[in-house]
């Protein structure tokens, strides 16, 4: 199914979590936060929230900034 | 130098500082350092799904010394800057905010509406907030009032390098306040940082002034030393620097 990933149209199985695309995409999670359509996803809970079609993921990081 | 508490934290050093801009990570962590600052603010944003190696970043930060004050820079709606602050706190593990709710692309003036409901929002979730805001005492009387844990007036617009526009401003909200004001944005020289503690701030928060100068470790020394030195108090009329008794002829 297709979802949005920062902004881009992503691919991924039905029924997949947020850890599964954290890993798919190789990403360190230490110092992630991840939202689903604006709601925030606890780092503990990244194993069982499943994404549906269309879902909009924010992943993001600190960067430099004032 | 005399402590002073934000939220439930205490610290010494008055001059905050900002971690963008800089040319390399090893530049802005010789100036954060050379800057003696015990906050430091961040910024969150999306990562870059095929270069994910910002790690560089975060080396090298003491995070026992300072505490992260992430940012909603960028946001110009209260939904943005809520979950702005929320990721915030969840990459960064800091419950402190800086809360920007802009309302004009040109100037980044505060969308005072907008910043008053986010900055509800925000308390009631239990953060330490720190709203970003016009040097209106008014706006900054009511932030106070909802619980706001400090306020920041800007002194000119956001890396303008302007300096303290309207120190009248700036001195009736810090002579209304009994909560911490910090001065923030546009401060340009170690001389206008001496002029914002001499107007009584709680600290000065800089982040272009520092990051943009030829040498920034060296302006990051020189704007600590602002902070820390002070300024006399303006008046009308002279004082006499040499001695008054034994003038010739008297």
């Amino acid at each position: 199914m297709k979802i949005q990933v920062n902004g881009e149209a992503r691919e991924v199985e039905s029924g997949a979590t947020v850890a599964d695309l954290l890993d798919s995409l190789g990403l360190e999670v230490n110092g992630l936060a991840v939202a689903v359509n604006m709601d925030i996803v606890r780092r503990g809970d990244y194993a069982a929230v499943k994404f549906s079609e269309g879902d909009e993921i924010e992943i993001v990081r600190a960067v430099g900034g004032g | 130098m005399s402590s002073y508490e934000i939220g439930d934290r205490s610290f010494t050093s008055r001059l905050w500082v900002g971690s963008g801009k800089y040319s390399d990570f090893h530049v802005m962590h010789e100036a954060i350092e050379a800057s003696g600052a015990e906050i430091v603010t961040v910024a969150i944003r999306r990562t870059d799904l095929n270069d994910d190696t910002k790690d560089g970043f975060w080396a090298n930060f003491d995070r026992e010394k300072c505490t992260i004050l992430p940012n909603t820079a960028g946001c110009f709606d209260v939904k943005s800057a809520v979950t702005t602050a929320r990721l915030g706190r969840e990459a960064t593990g800091s419950d402190f905010v800086k809360v920007e709710v802009i309302g004009d692309e040109k100037t980044l003036f505060p969308d005072n509406e907008g910043l008053l409901e986010a900055c509800r929002v925000l308390l009631d979730d239990g953060f330490t907030v720190l709203p970003y805001c016009i040097d209106d005492p008014v706006v900054c009387k009511k932030l106070e009032d909802l619980g706001c844990h400090a306020v920041m007036p800007l002194a000119a617009p956001i890396g303008s390098g302007m300096g303290i526009r309207n120190p009248y401003n700036l001195k009736i909200i810090m002579e209304q306040s009994s909560i911490p004001v910090v001065v923030d944005a546009g401060v340009g020289t170690a001389s206008d940082a001496a002029v914002a503690m001499e107007l009584g701030s709680t600290a000065v928060l800089m982040q272009t002034a520092i990051a943009g100068a030829g040498d920034p470790v060296k302006m990051a020394r020189a704007m600590r030393l602002g902070v820390e030195a002070g300024r006399i108090p303006m008046k009308l009329y002279a004082t006499a620097s040499s001695p008054l008794e034994g003038v010739i002829g008297s």
